[in-house]
């Protein structure tokens, strides 16, 4: 690995400054668990990696009736051990469970796994089923991103030299919301996902019908997939197989995946069906108030 | 003989059984400790005063001529003390040599090392640095500049094979039962096993079933990467620091390679993390001896990373294989053809031979043929890998087993007990069997909880399948030190991958009629004793075992002999009974005659062995999974294995051994392969994307342990660490079948596999209305 200097700002203009600075040979360093490996595999180079973590509106977790506001550093282990956020988010939960290992998750944060921008993250499908708002900050002052929008291909995303995540704001889910993010990989743990999908609803009052859907997929095109006609598909329907069978299949249409070491198209194009339909299921169930977190972390793959 | 049965791990007793004290009971190993606590040193561990660091610079091609090598830049980067390239090495004769667990030809070993004209593989070793830093040395070999000319790659046994395929190595010729070819070829050799009438058996069967399958590259998965230290000397003695399982095949490699005497070679060896075959080879040890000596005589240590220990180690063959077995209405077999297309990888040398083998042993067969082909292909040399070619074979075979018995309406298990073969029936190339526990093992599974308790369930399925394997004696030193207090120090120089210092220091100790405490066995170095061979073949706990067996025999004699003299009785009168020595009215406990017999002189004793008469292992194994129809993953439910172990002196690592094997064949079976795109580049060279089943992908693997003692043995052990990876990909396939209906006909039976497999079929069905001919 090469070497390269290392900058830790307290505040988010000295961060602006400092990436500004950098050019592109700059990057910001949340938890760095995607960030360290790419350096010492010689998969990136950089001049300056600036940490983000002192920063304290980067590592705030603000949660109140307006909405949840995370910080774009905030670890995952952090997440999972808020009962607040687990009361009014539990479906974010089966994606803070997944990112690696307990160890990981110490440093890995939602942030970092949206700003690394992998077609296969497993949050960016979860973050687009909640309707989360990007908070950028950079040398031309503030700006916002809604999430579906942030990613541009692999890799890749809308922030621009000197720009980086601040936050992640979710709204307060209204009553009878569920969401879940289902993937699917070979194995049951340490993987990269195949197919993600992230399904949210809000039912009727008396939860037969859906009012509103949303649906995205990972890793079946070169960056997280919103599928708004999934959504659009299921809203005023009643809940049944059929209805969610249909919006499966226009989420299969909207595929448009590759073959590659993890997949192979048919495969990817056969699975977005399979799990936006069983996400949506979870996400009914939830709201419904049906079905556990525990459940479905098994269902990802947490025995 | 029907054989003892040991199940799960319910046996802790501390007394062992059949009149043996410490055999059979579970002791602390030795290197225990150290290796909780994080102390035990193993290759990468090895630190010393004025270390440089080393990195080997790797092919990004998968075949390519070398026009030039320009190292000016590496060697002008501040830090860096040393730069070898092929050139550095002294040309290599080509000449076959046995050297580790199998022979091979010094020009293709030297240049596996560091490639000369060509490079074979993606990952290929051509040039490495020396530097002060690990990343210094990385940086350097960035700026090495290798003028390649690019060739078409050869990536499979269908490449290798056509018309007009490129020509990997300019010189092979097929070697066709000792005849050599003219042409230049990729394929290395090829042999046929033949006994009986093959096509009047197959003519008067009543049914036949002929597949072909193929199965992929896959890596023994090693916990540890490989890593080398080395030191040069200016007085021109050499010592290498590494994890190998063989220190004596380090030593012969690297005195062939670099054309140095043994007496100025010591190797020094670590403690290992793991090997199945694949740390037999050396890699980097020859190249951080070259660094060491042009660096000026500094110790050099070289690490490989994960992704090179995947690209340029390890791996087994990938392989096409047709089975073709013919039945009676009884269903007795009459007939059976095997061929086998191994691919060897970048040099010859794939298991097909032992594969061969494999592949009819568990079955008594008069008409039989069985073709072997030995083919290059661009991918890293093969390696041995537990029970070599084994899994592939018996995947094919065990699938056409199975069918036959479902054609046949008869119960996979009696098919096998049917037509299991025993004493005196014969291996596919003639070997005859002394006394063999494979129906022993297949009982072990019919008579099992597991294979008698129902399974229930839609997409569930229950397979069954059988594996042979020939294990090994080879060739084994050892010393033992009598300490005045009555311990016993054991050297030995058997690598200890699967708890052997405890296994031989157990027979030790039986022998002397000690506790298995008062034993200190250790592996020492090259330079304390004598030859060993390598630990494989699952001749460890065998071959040194019997070696520690005769030391005990030997100082138990020289203690009654001393003790005669002391006496002033024959030696023939001193008798050793329950720990004690005694003759008329003189009587002396071990350890107080440990100090007596020395006092005037000290005791030790050597023992040399090269046993012949190795007893062959056999294993049965059933499996239940669930398969997931909508994405085709499979989940392994209940697994259990039936092995003949002859004797299990320590328990314990015998059923690690079976449950090892085991989970490493599921491994095979369901996700593990290379994976490669159209240039030849391997994509997957990691362990987030080179799938081995992780612990959440595994249930408690249940251990039958079958004891058909070996005759030739004081004790009765067999190797017990390969034939449990034979059977597994065959079973999990066999119960694919039964959970979905579909025949794999390749490995792994990965979800994307699976489903492929699943809609082929659906589709087939689709097809075939009803009333339509």
């Amino acid at each position: 690995m090469q070497a390269f200097d290392f900058v830790a700002p307290t505040s988010v203009d000295e961060a602006i400054s400092a990436l500004a600075a950098g050019g592109g040979r700059a990057r910001p360093l949340s938890g760095g668990t995607d960030l360290i490996a790419q350096l010492q595999e010689g998969r990136l180079a950089l001049d300056t990696v600036v940490d983000l973590k002192r920063i304290p509106e980067l590592m705030a977790i603000s949660i109140s009736g307006d909405g949840l506001t995370l910080g774009a550093s905030v670890a995952c282990h952090s997440i999972n051990a808020n009962q607040a956020i687990r009361d009014a988010y539990p479906a974010l939960i089966d994606s803070t469970h997944l990112i690696g290992g307990t160890q990981i998750q110490g440093r890995a944060s939602l942030g970092g796994n949206l700003c690394n921008s992998s077609p296969a993250a497993d949050s960016i499908p979860n973050l687009i089923a909640h309707n989360v708002t990007c908070h950028i900050a950079g040398p031309n002052g503030r700006r916002s991103v809604a999430v579906e929008d942030f990613c541009t291909a692999p890799g890749r995303n809308v922030l621009e030299i000197g720009e980086f995540l601040v936050s992640l704001e979710f709204p307060t889910p209204p009553a009878n919301f569920g969401a879940a993010y289902l993937r699917f990989i070979p194995r049951n743990e340490m993987d990269i996902a195949v197919v993600g999908a992230g399904a949210s609803v809000v039912l009727s009052d008396d939860k037969s019908t859906i009012q509103s859907a949303r649906v995205a997929l990972g890793a079946v095109a070169p960056t997280p997939l919103f599928v708004q006609e999934a959504g659009d598909a299921l809203a005023g329907q009643p809940v049944s197989e059929e209805t969610l069978a249909k919006a499966a299949d226009l989420a299969k249409a909207a595929a448009r995946p590759i073959s590659d070491m993890r997949g192979t198209i048919p495969q990817r194009n056969h699975l977005s069906a399979v799990l936006t339909q069983r996400a949506l299921r979870i996400a009914i169930d939830r709201a419904r108030g049906t079905k556990t977190v525990d459940e479905l972390g098994r269902l990802n793959g947490h025995g | 003989m029907a054989g003892t049965k040991q199940n799960g791990t319910g046996n802790l007793s501390a007394n062992g059984q059949n009149g043996y004290k410490v055999i059979g009971t579970r002791p602390v190993r030795p290197d225990g400790v150290d290796k909780v606590t994080g102390r035990a040193v193993y290759a990468a561990d090895v630190q010393m005063t004025g270390l440089l660091h080393g990195f080997v610079l790797r092919s990004p091609h998968a075949h390519a001529n070398i026009r030039s090598i320009d190292t000016s830049k590496a060697e002008a980067l501040p830090g860096v003390r040393a730069v070898v390239t092929a050139a550095d090495l002294p040309e290599a004769p080509d000449r076959v040599e046995d050297l580790g667990e199998g022979a091979i030809n010094l020009k293709y070993l030297s240049d596996n090392i560091l490639a000369h004209e060509k490079v074979l593989y993606h990952g290929h070793a051509v040039a490495a640095v020396a530097a002060i830093n690990p990343h210094i040395a990385e940086e350097a070999a960035a700026l090495i500049e290798v003028d390649y000319e690019l060739l078409p790659p050869v990536m499979t046994v269908d490449d290798a094979l056509a018309e007009d395929a490129p020509i990997l190595l300019e010189t092979l010729r097929t070697d066709s039962m000792g005849e050599i070819g003219t042409e230049q070829t990729n394929l290395a050799s090829f042999f046929r096993h033949q006994r009986g009438d093959l096509d009047a058996g197959l003519a008067g069967a009543h049914l036949v079933v002929d597949r072909t399958y193929r199965t992929e590259t896959v890596h023994q998965g090693y916990i540890e990467p490989h890593a080398a230290t080395a030191l040069h000397s200016a007085d021109g003695q050499i010592t290498i620091w590494t994890s190998t399982q063989g220190s004596f095949a380090v030593r012969g490699q690297v005195c062939e390679i670099l054309k140095v005497p043994v007496s100025r070679l010591k190797v020094v060896p670590t403690e290992i993390g793991g090997g199945f075959g694949g740390k037999i080879n050396v890699y980097v040890e020859p190249v951080a001896v070259l660094l060491s000596e042009k660096a000026g005589h500094e110790p050099v240590k070289v690490i490989m990373s994960r992704a090179d220990v995947l690209a340029a180690t390890g791996p087994t063959s990938g392989s096409n294989i047709r089975v073709k077995i013919g039945v009676d209405t009884d269903g007795k077999i009459t007939a059976a053809l095997a061929e086998l297309y191994y691919e060897a990888g970048a040099y010859p040398g794939s298991p097909v031979g032992a594969a061969a083998n494999v592949s009819l042993a568990p079955y008594a067969i008069d008409n039989l043929q069985v073709d072997g082909y030995d083919i290059i292909v661009n991918r890293p040399r093969s390696a041995a890998y537990r029970a070599p070619g084994g899994t592939n074979v018996a995947f094919a075979v065990e699938s056409v087993v199975d069918e036959l018995a479902e054609k046949l309406g008869m119960d996979p298990a009696e098919f096998r007990i049917l037509n299991g073969a025993k004493e005196n029936d014969r291996r596919p190339d003639g070997l005859q069997y002394a006394q063999i526990g494979q129906i022993e093992t297949v009982e072990a599974i019919r008579d099992s909880d597991h294979y008698q308790s129902p399974l229930e369930g839609k997409y569930r399925g229950r397979g069954i399948a059988s594996g042979y394997w020939n294990n090994w004696g080879g060739q084994s030193s050892a010393t033992a030190v009598l300490n005045p207090d009555g311990t016993v120090n054991l050297n030995e120089a058997s690598t200890d991958i699967g708890g052997t210092r405890a296994s031989i220091a157990m027979q030790l100790a039986e022998a002397m009629d000690i506790e298995y405490e008062q034993v200190k066995a250790r592996v020492v170095d090259t330079d304390t004793v004598s030859y060993n061979d390598v630990t494989g073949g699952s001749r460890t706990t065998f071959a040194t075992g019997l070696a520690a067996y005769n030391l005990g025999q030997q100082l138990l004699k020289d203690m009654k002999s001393r003790l005669a003299d002391q006496w002033e009785v024959a030696s023939a009168d001193v008798r050793y009974e329950d720990g004690t020595f005694s003759a008329g009215s003189e009587s002396v406990p071990f350890v107080e005659a440990a100090g007596l017999v020395q006092r005037e002189e000290p005791l030790m004793a050597s023992s040399t062995v090269h046993p012949q008469d190795f007893g062959p292992g056999f294993s049965t194994q059933c499996v239940d999974i669930e398969v997931d129809p909508d994405t085709g993953k499979i989940t392994i439910l209940r697994y259990t294995i039936a092995q003949d172990v002859g004797k299990a002196i320590h328990p314990s690592y015998v059923e690690g051994q079976m449950q090892g094997g085991v989970a490493q064949g599921i491994g095979w079976a369901i996700n593990e392969e290379y994976i490669y795109d159209d240039e030849g580049h391997l994509l997957n060279a990691s362990l987030l994307d080179y799938r081995m089943p992780t612990a959440l992908d595994l249930p408690m693997i249940e251990t039958i342990m079958v004891e058909v003692p070996h005759p030739a043995h004081p004790y009765g052990v067999r190797g017990v660490g390969e034939v449990n990876i034979v059977p597994p990909a065959g079973a999990v396939a066999n119960a694919v079948y039964q959970a979905t209906g579909v025949r794999m006909d390749k490995l792994p039976i990965s979800p994307a596999n699976l489903l492929e497999a699943m809609w082929a079929r659906e589709a087939e069905a689709a097809e075939l209305v009803p009333g339509d001919d």
